[in-house]
């Protein structure tokens, strides 16, 4: 494999079908992206088959049908019988225990890995890795004997060491305190910046696809449901499918009543869940016919709530407050018609007693799938 | 009387023979049953599971008609060493083999499978093939499994009797090994020399026994 092609376009188009087992349900991986981006994630929620993915493109596991192409190199490719095994596939797999060999030093596992080169080349690459890592201090270690940090810096350097066209990496944020997941960030920005290497990471912490993804990739139940930035997707999901994956809108199912596409806004009859009715402003949404049956969505962030009194403003949903839930940044109250609001501590505590709320949703704030 | 102290030493002889080659041909097996998918796996896998449920005067059968001087695998060792194997040492050792070697390749694959499969596949994408791979990551890790299972086929070579008796005979002197000589001094009505092998032969396998137990795999943090 010539490494000249550097930096390369990653191609997967694959399925895998799982049969029903005493534990799982089938299953039918079914995905289908391109990237070439420095760093792509891979967003979904466990069991969207993201691993499954990078496991395919490792070479540990076998997809029954499609193809899959790094830069000009066919890893994969069901049709012409090719499956190249892991180890000719030159992709630096990252494992979320690390899998550094308990049985060797720092300084073994690096030089595991370069094995197959000449004595003098084995030896300038471990040194400049070891340095470049800093891992001098603990070469002579072996893993249980190393700090989360090192462990980390130890498992990314060997996979880097073999200069692979590729760097996979499976949850690596997964189980990390606060600080260690910083480090860990950093490090891979450092990588980023220094190796030309393109990175594909698994993740489903939407926090951390932000932190790193220059593209995103999201999976749901085996298939590819959407991708670009992690702004774009976010922003704007294309399916109520990818917008309920945040874990953060509030979603009320709605009819277009009126569209105003001159004063660009529109007017909903909002249906709350096991609520009434309500009449509320909107923005225009384009490509929509009056009448049209919609899920509105808004960010809980950008909605207020205040104590019921007097006649509701417009875009005032009445809404029951079932719980408070404390928070980082304040309070985050859930009501019973599926609405969230947060706010700072100190101004839900004069109305901690209060039941019967007002919700304000900003037409600014709506958006529609 | 002087004890004979043949039957032992033959015996001693006998089972690391035995456990030698039960160890090469089970690791070999081991890891074709723990990490490659086939054609006749399962079939291979009955094979090696039969010698472990069958009585031993059956298995002996069996390698008797097997190695017998008219078979083919019997005429092959003949064109090879010169002279046939039943009824020799040699058929001994074969006798302790199959003896030993189900139980060595069942308790290898499971130290085999053992492994987090993790360090494998690491080492894979590191460019390691899969000779490289086993020999540098997945025996290391799984050694002291293998070496506990290693002790106990040693000490089930030591005890065979059955299939020994069937294939190398009781030819004292040649082929009774410590087992057989227990057996015939009881026979024989010689409780003395009966008593002091007993002892002895248990002796050895309580050694052995706490060995691998001592080599059994502990969880070790990693």
């Amino acid at each position: 494999m010539s490494k000249s092609a550097g930096r390369g376009m990653i191609q997967v188009r694959i399925k895998k079908r799982f049969a029903r087992t005493r534990e799982s349900a089938p299953f039918e991986l079914d995905v289908d992206f391109q990237s070439a981006a420095a760093t792509t994630v891979l967003f979904g929620p466990s069991g969207s088959g993201k691993t499954m993915t990078l496991d395919s493109i490792a070479g540990f596991v076998r997809p029954d049908q499609g193809r899959i192409l790094l830069g000009d190199a066919i890893l994969f490719d069901a049709a012409a019988q090719v499956h190249l095994p892991a180890e000719r596939r030159n992709c630096g797999y990252v494992f979320q225990n690390y899998a550094l060999f308990p049985h060797m030093t720092v300084r073994g596992n690096l030089e595991f890995a370069v094995g197959a080169k000449p004595r003098l080349e084995r030896h300038r690459r471990v040194n400049e890795t070891v340095e470049r890592f800093h891992l001098a201090e603990v070469a002579g270690r072996k893993p249980h004997e190393l700090s989360g940090g090192q462990k980390q810096r130890c498992s990314i350097a060997r996979a880097l060491i073999v200069e692979p066209r590729l760097l996979l990496l499976d949850e690596p944020g997964q189980g990390l305190d606060a600080t260690l997941r910083a480090e860990l960030y950093n490090e891979l920005r450092a990588v980023r910046a220094n190796f030309a290497t393109p990175m594909l990471l698994v993740t489903h912490d939407l926090a951390e696809c932000f932190e790193l993804a220059d593209r995103m990739v999201a999976l749901h139940n085996g298939r590819v449901i959407q991708a670009g930035t992690p702004a774009e997707v976010v922003e704007r999901p294309a399916s109520l499918e990818v917008a309920s994956l945040f874990g953060r809108y509030c979603f009320i199912p709605a009819e277009i009543s009126k569209l105003d596409p001159a004063r660009h806004t529109s007017v909903l009859t909002a249906r709350p869940e096991g609520d009434t009715e309500l009449e509320i402003d909107g923005p225009y949404l384009p490509s929509r016919l009056r009448g049209d049956h919609v899920t509105i969505y808004a960010d809980p962030r950008r909605l207020k709530g205040m104590p019921r009194q007097g006649r509701p403003p417009r875009n005032h949903f009445p809404a029951e407050l079932d719980r408070v839930i404390d928070t980082p940044d304040g309070v985050r109250l859930e009501f019973r018609n599926g609405l969230r609001v947060e706010m700072p501590r100190a101004e839900f505590q004069p109305n901690a007693q209060v039941r019967e709320w007002w919700v304000e949703v900003p037409a600014s704030a709506i958006r529609a799938i | 009387m002087a004890l004979d102290w043949f039957p032992l030493w033959l015996s001693l002889r006998v089972a690391s023979l035995a456990t030698l080659l039960a160890t090469a041909v089970g690791i070999a097996v081991a890891y074709l049953l723990a990490h490659r998918t086939f054609r006749g796996k399962n079939a291979l896998d009955a094979l090696v599971t039969l010698p472990l449920v069958l009585p031993p005067t059956v298995l002996g059968y069996y390698l008797l008609v097997l190695f017998g001087r008219d078979a083919w695998l019997g005429r092959a060792y003949e064109a090879v060493f010169g002279q046939p194997l039943v009824f020799t040492w040699q058929a001994a050792v074969v006798a302790a083999f199959f003896h030993a070697a189900p139980l060595l390749i069942k308790s290898t694959r499971a130290a085999l499978e053992s492994v987090d499969q993790s360090y494998e596949r690491a080492a894979r994408s590191l460019g390691a093939s899969e000779f490289r791979t086993f020999f540098r990551i997945s025996l290391p890790l799984a050694s002291r499994g293998i070496l506990a299972a290693i002790a106990l086929a040693f000490a089930q070579a030591l005890g065979d009797f059955g299939v020994t008796i069937m294939l190398a005979g009781n030819i004292p002197g040649r082929t009774q090994t410590v087992a057989v000589a227990i057996y015939d001094a009881v026979e024989s009505d010689a409780g003395s020399v009966a008593r002091i092998l007993v002892i002895v032969t248990s002796i050895i396998a309580v050694a052995v026994v706490w060995l691998a137990n001592h080599l059994a795999p502990k969880r070790v943090e990693v």
